[in-house]
This record gives C-alpha cells, sequence and structure tokens, in this order.
C-alpha cells in the first residue's frame, strides 16, 4: 500500500509552440469525426538492460496511450501494420508523406532510456503531420515499475495539445466492487486506474460499504460503512490506509462528499426520520449543520468555487433538485421537469450540475444548468445513477444496473462513460460487478 | 495489514461513538408526510416473506412507493407488536427500514430511516419505552426478494422488527 503513488518528474526538454498548429480537435461537438493519429511503438536506446527490454514496455506504453485517445472519442488510431517509418526513424526525423499517405493527420513517437540513477528516462514527440512540424515534445523521469503512469501522462499532454483541454487519463477510479447474490450482496471498496487497471480492494467485503468519492485535491476518500451494523461516514487514507469516523453523531450519517478545496466533507445525518445536511471541518472538527426541514434533505454537492450547494429534498413532496449558498440560506429549487430528480453533482467547471432522473419507470443521466434551465439527458436506461465527472468536467461516470429475473439473476451493476455531449457512451470493464463510482483529480496535479 | 490497523482505529471510534448514543434524548418529531403525487397505493398486503415475532404476531409491514406513512394494516401488525412487546418488557427490538430498488441509493437511504421511524413512533405511541427500540436502515441494500418487478419492490418496501435479546 505504502507509495502507491510515485513521483514522476517530467521536463520540458524542447518546447515548440512557436508554429501554429493547424490540428485541433474539437471536443463539444461529440465523436462525430474523430482524429486520424498514428501512433508509432517507441524504441529502446541501445545501451538499455536486457531485463527492461524483457518488458515490452516500448509497445505496451504507446498502446495505453493510444486505448486512452481510443476511448475519449475524439480519435481514430491508425492501424500499425499501415506504417512505413521504424520507430526510431520515425522519432528522430520523420518523413512526414510517409504518415500523410496513411491519412494520418497526428503522429506519435518515443524512446525510453535508463538514467544512470535507474530511473527511466521516456520521451515522447508529438508531430503535426499536416503542417510537418513538431507540436510538442516531453521527457518522463521515473521507477521502471511505473511506466503505466508515464503512459497516461503522455496520453495527458497529447490530448490537452490537440484540444485545448486538460486530460483525465492520469486519474483513478474509486467504487464498491460487489458480488455475490443479490439478497445478500457482498461490498468492497475498490480503487483502479481510469482505465480499469491496477485494481486494490480497500475493504475485506465483511460489511456493506457505499458511496465511496475522492477528494478533487488528494488520496483521500470519504464513503459510508456499515462497520459494527452502524452506518456512518469515514475518512480513508488511501496511501496510508489510516481511517477515521467523520463527526460524532448518533444515528446514520451518509451522502458524504468534499469540499472542492478538499477540506470539508459535506453530508446527511437521519435522525427521527428526518435527514438533514451537515458539513464537518476535516482539520478542525468542527461541524455546521445547514439544512433544517422535516423532509428528506441529501445528496449535497459544493460548486467548484465553494460558495454554492446542490442537494436532492422532498419538501416539496417528491424528490427534486435545490441549490442554496454554503452558509445554507437562499435555498431555491432548480429542477422543474417532470419526474423525479436525485443526486446532483456540480461540474468542476462550474457552469453544470449533473444529475438522474426517475421519469415512468425510466432512469436518465443529464444536465443542466446551475439554474435548472438547459435541461440535456444524455442516456436512458432501466437503472443508472451516480453521475462522478472527469477532472475536466467532459466526461462522465456512472453505474447502470440490469433488470433482474424472478429468482434474482441477471442484475447485476457496471460501470459506464459518457461523454457531456451525450456521444461515446462506454462500458468499463471491471473485475466484479460494480456501482458507486467516483473519479479522482489529476494526480500530477497533487 | 490493512484491515487489522483500521478495526482497531474504528474500534475505537465506535466505543466513543456508543458512549455519545446514550446520552442523547428522544425527540417525538413526526415528520410531516410528503403531500402524495397521485394515488399510489401500492403497498404489500399478502403473506409471502413474512416472519412472526410470535404466534399471530407479523414481523414486518409494508410501505406504498416513496412513502413512510403507515397503512392500516401497518398500524394493526404495529397495535399486535406493542401488545407484545408490553407482554415481554425485557425484550428489545430493533427496527430494520427497507427501499425497494427503483429509486437512488441515498435517497433510499434516508427513506428506509424514516420508514423505520414511523413504526417505531407507533409503538412508542402504544407504550413500548423509546430506549427498547432502535432504529437502522439499510436503504436499498437487503432485498428480500430480488426480482425486478413491482411484487418483489412491494416486499422490499418494508420495516422489519427484529429481537436483539
Amino acid at each position: 500500500m505504502k507509495n502507491y503513488i510515485y513521483k514522476i518528474v517530467f521536463l520540458f526538454f524542447l518546447i515548440t509552440s512557436k508554429s501554429f498548429a493547424l490540428v485541433t480537435v474539437d471536443i463539444t461537438r461529440g465523436n462525430l469525426d474523430p482524429l486520424p493519429v498514428a501512433i508509432s511503438n517507441f524504441y529502446f536506446d541501445i545501451n538499455i538492460d536486457s531485463n527492461l527490454k524483457k518488458t515490452n514496455i516500448e509497445n505496451k506504453i504507446p498502446e495505453i496511450v493510444q486505448n486512452n485517445l481510443t476511448r475519449s472519442g475524439l480519435f481514430f488510431a491508425l492501424d500499425k501494420k499501415s506504417f512505413i517509418q521504424k520507430p526510431e526513424v520515425a522519432h528522430n526525423k520523420p518523413r512526414f508523406e510517409d504518415w500523410s499517405f496513411i491519412k494520418a493527420q497526428v503522429l506519435v513517437t518515443g524512446k525510453i532510456s535508463l538514467e544512470k540513477d535507474e530511473r527511466l528516462k521516456v520521451e515522447f514527440k508529438l508531430w503535426d503531420v499536416v503542417s510537418a512540424t513538431e507540436l510538442s515534445a516531453l521527457a518522463f523521469y521515473t521507477v521502471p515499475d511505473n511506466w503505466r503512469r508515464v503512459a497516461h501522462l503522455i496520453s495527458d499532454k497529447i490530448y490537452e495539445r490537440l484540444t485545448g483541454e486538460k486530460g483525465y487519463f492520469d486519474t483513478r477510479i474509486i467504487y464498491v466492487a460487489e458480488t455475490g447474490p443479490k439478497v445478500n450482496r457482498k461490498k468492497r471498496l475498490a480503487v483502479m486506474d481510469q482505465d480499469g487497471f491496477g485494481v486494490k480492494y480497500l475493504t475485506l467485503g465483511n460489511e456493506i460499504v457505499l458511496t465511496p468519492r475522492f477528494s478533487p485535491t488528494n488520496q483521500l476518500v470519504t464513503y459510508m460503512s456499515y462497520y459494527k451494523n452502524l452506518p456512518r461516514v469515514y475518512l480513508l487514507n488511501i496511501e496510508t490506509g489510516l481511517q477515521d469516523l467523520v463527526g460524532d453523531f448518533p444515528g446514520m450519517t451518509f451522502a458524504p462528499r468534499f469540499s472542492s478545496d478538499g477540506k470539508k466533507i459535506i453530508m446527511s445525518f437521519a435522525q427521527e426520520g428526518n435527514s438533514d445536511i451537515y458539513t464537518m471541518d476535516i482539520k478542525t472538527r468542527v461541524v455546521e449543520k445547514l439544512t433544517d426541514h422535516p423532509s428528506i434533505d441529501t445528496s449535497p454537492s459544493y460548486s467548484p468555487d465553494g460558495a454554492q450547494i446542490a442537494f436532492n429534498s422532498d419538501r416539496s413532496g417528491f424528490q427534486q433538485i435545490y441549490t442554496m449558498k454554503s452558509d445554507g440560506t437562499n435555498v431555491k429549487r432548480i429542477s422543474f421537469g417532470d419526474g423525479l430528480y436525485g443526486t446532483p453533482v456540480w461540474s468542476p467547471r462550474g457552469d453544470l450540475i449533473a444529475f438522474t432522473k426517475l421519469y415512468r419507470n425510466k432512469f436518465y443521466i443529464g444536465v443542466m444548468r446551475s439554474d435548472g434551465s438547459g435541461e440535456r439527458l444524455l442516456t436512458e436506461n432501466y437503472y443508472q445513477e451516480a453521475p462522478s465527472w472527469a477532472p475536466n468536467g467532459r466526461v462522465l461516470i456512472f453505474y447502470r444496473e440490469t433488470a433482474s429475473d424472478t429468482a434474482g439473476r441477471g442484475g447485476g451493476a457496471k460501470l459506464w462513460s459518457i461523454d457531456l455531449t451525450g456521444y461515446n457512451e462506454r462500458l468499463i470493464l471491471t473485475e466484479t460487478d460494480a456501482s458507486d463510482p467516483s473519479w479522482s483529480g489529476l494526480l500530477s496535479a497533487k | 495489514m490493512l484491515p487489522n490497523k483500521l478495526n482497531k482505529i474504528i474500534l475505537a471510534l465506535v466505543m466513543t461513538l456508543f458512549l455519545g448514543a446514550c446520552a442523547t434524548q428522544q425527540k417525538a418529531t413526526t415528520p410531516s408526510p410528503a403531500p402524495s403525487l397521485g394515488s399510489t397505493d401500492d403497498a404489500y398486503t399478502g403473506t409471502e416473506t413474512v416472519k412472526f415475532l410470535a404466534d399471530g404476531v407479523p414481523d414486518r409491514v409494508f410501505f406504498a412507493t416513496n412513502k413512510s406513512d403507515l397503512t392500516t394494516a401497518a398500524s394493526a401488525t404495529l397495535a399486535k407488536q406493542a401488545t407484545y412487546l408490553k407482554a415481554n418488557p425485557t425484550l428489545n427490538v430493533v427496527l430494520e427500514g427497507h427501499a425497494d430498488e427503483r429509486g437512488t441509493r441515498e435517497y433510499n437511504l434516508a427513506l428506509g430511516e424514516r420508514r423505520a421511524t414511523a413504526a417505531k413512533n407507533y409503538l412508542i405511541s402504544n407504550g413500548i419505552a423509546a430506549n427498547r427500540i432502535k432504529v437502522i436502515s439499510y436503504g436499498k441494500e437487503k432485498p428480500v426478494n430480488p426480482a425486478s418487478n413491482a411484487l418483489a419492490w412491494s416486499q422490499n418496501r418494508r420495516a422489519v422488527t427484529v429481537k436483539t435479546n
């Protein structure tokens, strides 16, 4: 568990942004016209040792980059069999005619070597084939075991350079791994890289665990556990394994989430049939009550500037979305469409709120502006809920369940992602059934 | 490694919590029932899944979709439970509140708590001491019928009285 995120140092050793890039990707339009990109295999420096050669990472790193970019729906990776130039030649001086011949608009090349201190050095270059220029060139230094993260960092740099937006590949997902029959489901906390690799189980499944949420700023997670049959909110450091009860409440606490600066936890506390919203300052442990209404107030989520909170209340008689100022004043209902609305989650960009909607026995994931206008439903299904934003606010992850038969078979939960555009819906493969996903911030931003 | 370390920490915290919990007072506020959105009187009235605390004392009551108010049948069941608990004054119970799978997880946790509390308040108003009754919500996490149909959902929207000693 210790030191599970290694430090990665990267240096800009050659940045050629002087030439205006002709190639850009408009990410607001969905995946209608993905950009054709050639991702060459990388090559090993001649003095690399044979153990490292066996790892085959000169092919694996570009493969991860290719998978990331393809999954974003914005890029189309050309078949490597059509490549004319060898990796080493392409990296040092690409013949752009060879790449435009196969309709590549962008080329990615790379080189792997070992530093004297045994650190891995991975260089990559991004080339604009159309204007025959180098767009960027970077080198990453890290311990050899950490090559997978380098691939994600390279993916982020490419995404950023071509779309003008931050990437979201060097991130992780925390979720609840589910196994066993529906009437006696075993639930474990699990964390994995955003591409589904490197899954680690953080609890044993002896008690129900629900709704884990990543801090947007570090490796803390808040979640709800039925440990000792007392449903309570906990704060867990997934690097050290240390955890702590959140607050000292005489009943169920649930629906926890971090404030966007990571300093507070906001959650519900249920007592005498009434759920209200509370915050706890993580450092000072000071607890504050924000709502005081005999209805169910739950699923709170802070705006990124910390000034407002969106939440779910049935004070109108049924579940709707409300916003209030962070001191609990100025409560306003913002959802007015047909059906029930739940799980509001504020976009990291601040403009939109993602939600779950139940209408005519179907569940929808949708987005609306923070004043409730511009409602847009992205996906409809038998059951789905709990959207969580990628740190760049362009992609949502959520979970979906199918109906089970009379014996309870067939109703497993799976993780899915969808672009804000409503395009590019994708199943995220997990070893077990999975629910309640939460996306971390960019690991490299720490 | 991880679980052991964790358990110690949690244990300590849970102990503190228990001490804190003993000192809490009982308030008699009942939540105002939500105004109905059309008539949704789909509470289960059958006997499947029902167990008994004693002869003629059913262990559970059922609720309509999104509701936590007690139906006539639910009140009748709870009246029997109250009589039984009065006759067995050393017995303590926990009321487990549940929801069906057709709602968001967090809202269902709150709804389960509201249902269990409705049943608890009925027992209290029938003369059972509040300190004999605990409440726990499982939301939609513990269905009794795993099917995805209206019958299963109605059997899952329930508050179950469980003896703790």
